[in-house]
């Protein structure tokens, strides 16, 4: 569909809408009410304006550009198609969160080949595609990268099923390529060589991130690759198989960079070379953001000093280091906002974040071993405090750990009232407090008392029901929350589910949790993005009833233990959607 | 079979290492919390079969929590990094072991051994020295050497001290260590 066609064509000028209409904007031409509207961008706020009139939802869909689909089974690309004629970038979400644990068999759905086929007909000027959680193959590649020859930007984040043959078809075809992420993603290589496919006169890359690949790429491709973008090359992340000199040379061809995602440190080199990358990074007076850093250690931290005060996100969730070895770096890095550490600088290193650096904002601490239950390693109470008395911005934690108390997570709310994101994990399942060998109820209780913004919550340890009215009764901006072995009965899922007044996703495993307390939210389903329930003690006869009751619901089983309806329900997904059950359900998904 | 006896004692005071334990290594207070922290999980889980007998553990290897399904919610690639730390040390079982003094190092394969009692005597042989008896409280202290090992935290440990399948899963590389050195080990416990 051409999108200079002048929609005209398709419905009628407003006076046709007039008739008996009480609006009186309708001598606002609709010319004027779409230039006013191409000025939003925000999808929520273009949902709300669709749903003004008639006359402003068509204005809305012939402006809007920007598609987000945050659960691709929610709509179908028929549906989409239909309202929306002139898209230019898509952002698509597929597989609940629980895949990226391996809580989902393979081959469970959210392939994207079904929507480029569609795009490829109705959006031939599509220029951006932006994916989490889907499964992309090869073929889908090629055909995007044939079909849109202006598009811009590919960001596959946590997606599988392609292999480097994909990104080959990327390279070569896309010409005007100008952003290509795969953070995260699983590529089953075949060898790295689409770098090399890249066209001689190609220069319009800005954003590159292949750290998560496994294999060994054409590093001279790459020099030359990055020295031809030089101009407009901002992101840069390479693997773990670009040693410290390779990134040297890449670096003097990039000085404009803004975030730098480093190959290994652990390499030889001579105290030339080691001022040689020195300086390189002091020359990339842009960089805010540096990631990275496999086996780097304190002796190779003098590189970075030349960048360590301008930097704003520093991730070293893939460096194992020390206490030590943290401080020394952090003591560079006052204006830090963003860290992502390995708890192995366990509390000592987070006294060293409370202490250099008062700007933090977003703290994520990760387990080295998570399966390890030798109780001397890691990080404790004690860590979360002291960051946060020196971190009083701090509104986003990620915080893996062994032992917890109520005293500590009280205070540390106390001291940083803005979070927006709170997601502890206390490793042990239904673990209590570590003094007081009480639930950790009080703690949760004032997480929720305490901050107000708070929009994403992530609970464990011992939790009874408690924890859940109090979550019900004061978390009114939550939209995301994450349960796990956690609540007495029924009553704590009805709350959240009665509380929680602009909840969005909700998943749960391995709670006492049964039909009643699924079917307290049968009014609640609809307005929320998805539930997600495993190990809970819904049955299918619940399920059953659920999908009769809401049709407009997705009641998916996966792997059920019998399809009696006393059979448990092992794993169940429930969502909102206009598009009706799945086509694509593999056998092992019940639609019901 | 005093060493074997001694060997024995070792496992069974080790046994607090292997439980849920919700304190450091030594502390008395947590012997209490276990049943709780456990059953709670036991009410809460279906498949509580992986959790039974966690309490009564004899292996020595903290088993069953690891095949919780997707628990602790970190990503799959995650898992690489231990991995690659884990690896450093062949993977196979087989680790260096050196002797203050000795002019090579030689190899071993950790996989080979039922017990301390096993390779103690292995390494006795293979060094010619003597190493003693182990006790919790005093090492080997009355020996000429010591045998130590680098776990994969990197921390230099005396051999004997945790659950023998425990230390085959985290020893990366033996030493054993002579004379003086040894004594000031043995003194220092």
């Amino acid at each position: 569909m051409d999108p200079d066609t002048k929609k005209c064509k398709e419905s009628k000028p407003h006076s046709s809408n007039s008739n008996g209409s009480k609006c009186s904007h309708l001598k606002f031409p609709d010319e004027a009410l779409e230039k006013v509207l191409s000025f939003i961008d925000s999808h929520k706020d273009r949902n709300t304006v669709s749903l003004v009139c008639k006359e402003w939802y068509n204005a809305e869909r012939w402006t809007r550009s920007n598609l987000f689909i945050g659960n691709c089974y929610s709509v179908s690309p028929e549906i989409v198609s239909r309202r929306f004629p002139r898209i230019k970038s898509v952002r698509i979400k597929g597989k609940p969160r629980f895949s990226d644990f391996n809580m989902l068999p393979r081959d469970w759905g959210a392939n994207v080949h079904a929507w480029l086929v569609m795009f490829a007909e109705v959006y031939p000027f599509l220029e951006e595609l932006r994916l989490k959680r889907m499964t992309v193959n090869d073929e889908s590649l090629e055909l995007l990268a044939k079909s849109f020859t202006g598009f811009k930007a590919l960001s596959l984040l946590s997606c599988d099923g392609f292999t480097d043959d994909g990104l080959k078809f990327v390279a070569t075809h896309c010409r005007n390529l100008t952003e290509l992420d795969i953070q995260d993603s699983v590529a089953v290589d075949v060898g790295g060589d689409w770098l090399t496919c890249f066209p001689e006169n190609f220069s319009s890359l800005e954003i590159l991130n292949f750290a998560s690949l496994n294999s060994e790429v054409n590093f001279e491709s790459l020099e030359k690759l990055v020295n031809r973008c030089k101009n407009t090359l901002r992101v840069l992340k390479v693997n773990e198989s670009i040693t410290l000199d390779q990134l040297q040379r890449l670096l003097v061809h990039a000085p404009n960079l803004v975030e730098l995602g480093t190959g290994s440190f652990m390499q030889e080199l001579t105290p030339r070379q080691y001022e040689d990358v020195g300086s390189a990074f002091s020359n990339c007076g842009k960089l805010r953001v540096l990631s990275g850093l496999w086996d780097a250690t304190d002796l190779h931290f003098s590189v970075l000093y030349g960048a360590c005060a301008r930097l704003t996100f520093l991730n070293f969730s893939e460096a194992v280091l020390q206490s030590g070895e943290l401080a020394k770096l952090l003591a560079h890095c006052p204006n830090l906002r963003r860290l992502w550490v390995i708890d192995t600088v366990q509390d000592k290193g987070l006294e060293a974040v409370g202490s250099s650096c008062p700007l933090l904002e977003e703290l994520r601490v990760f387990p080295l071993d998570p399966y390890d239950l030798d109780h001397q390693h890691g990080v404790t109470e004690q860590g979360l405090l002291a960051v946060s008395l020196g971190c009083p911005k701090l509104h986003y934690l990620l915080y893996f750990c062994r032992r917890m108390t109520n005293a500590a997570v009280i205070a540390a709310v106390k001291n940083c009232p803005n979070f927006t994101h709170f997601r502890l994990c206390i490793m042990n399942p239904g673990q209590p407090d570590h003094l007081t060998k009480s639930p950790m109820d009080a703690a949760f209780a004032a997480v929720v008392k305490t901050c107000p913004k708070l929009r994403r919550l992530s609970v464990s340890g011992l939790l009874t029901d408690k924890t859940f009215e109090s979550i019900g009764e004061y978390a009114k901006n939550l939209e995301t929350l994450s349960v796990a072995f956690a609540g007495s009965s029924d009553k704590a899922m009805v709350c959240v589910l009665r509380g929680c007044p602009k909840l969005r996703k909700l998943e749960i495993r391995d709670c006492p949790f049964g039909n009643a307390a699924l079917l307290s939210g049968v009014e609640k389903y609809e307005m929320m993005r998805s539930l997600w329930m495993s190990a809970c003690d819904v049955t299918m006869k619940g399920c059953r009833m659920l999908a009769r009751e809401m049709p407009r619901l997705n009641v998916e089983v996966i792997e059920d233990e019998g399809s009696d309806d006393g059979a448990k329900a092992g794993k169940v997904y429930v969502y909102r959607t206009v598009a009706g059950p799945r086509r694509d359900a593999p056998p092992f998904v019940l639609t019901l | 079979m005093e060493k074997g006896s001694a060997v024995f004692e070792n496992r069974d005071l080790n046994l607090k290492a292997t439980e849920l334990r919700l304190g450091l290594p030594g502390t008395d207070e947590d012997s209490g919390n276990q049943s709780s922290s456990s059953s709670q999980v036991k009410s809460n889980k279906r498949s509580s079969s992986e959790m039974d007998g966690s309490e009564l553990q004899q292996s020595g290897a903290p088993v069953s929590k690891a095949q919780v399904v997707g628990w602790p919610p970190v990503r799959s690639y995650r898992k690489n990094i231990l991995e690659k730390k884990k690896s450093e040390s062949d993977g196979s079982g087989f680790v260096k072991v050196s002797m203050d003094g000795a002019p090579y190092l030689r190899k071993i394969d950790l996989k080979l051994y039922k017990n301390y009692l096993d390779l103690l005597k292995a390494l006795e042989n293979m060094f010619k020295c003597t190493i003693g008896t182990y006790s919790e409280r005093e090492g080997y202290n009355g020996s000429e050497c010591a045998p130590t090992y680098e776990d994969k935290d990197g921390d230099w440990m005396l051999v004997g001290d945790v659950p023998w399948e425990m230390f085959i899963t985290s020893c990366k590389r033996l030493r054993i260590m002579k004379g003086s050195e040894a004594k000031g080990l043995a003194c220092c416990l």
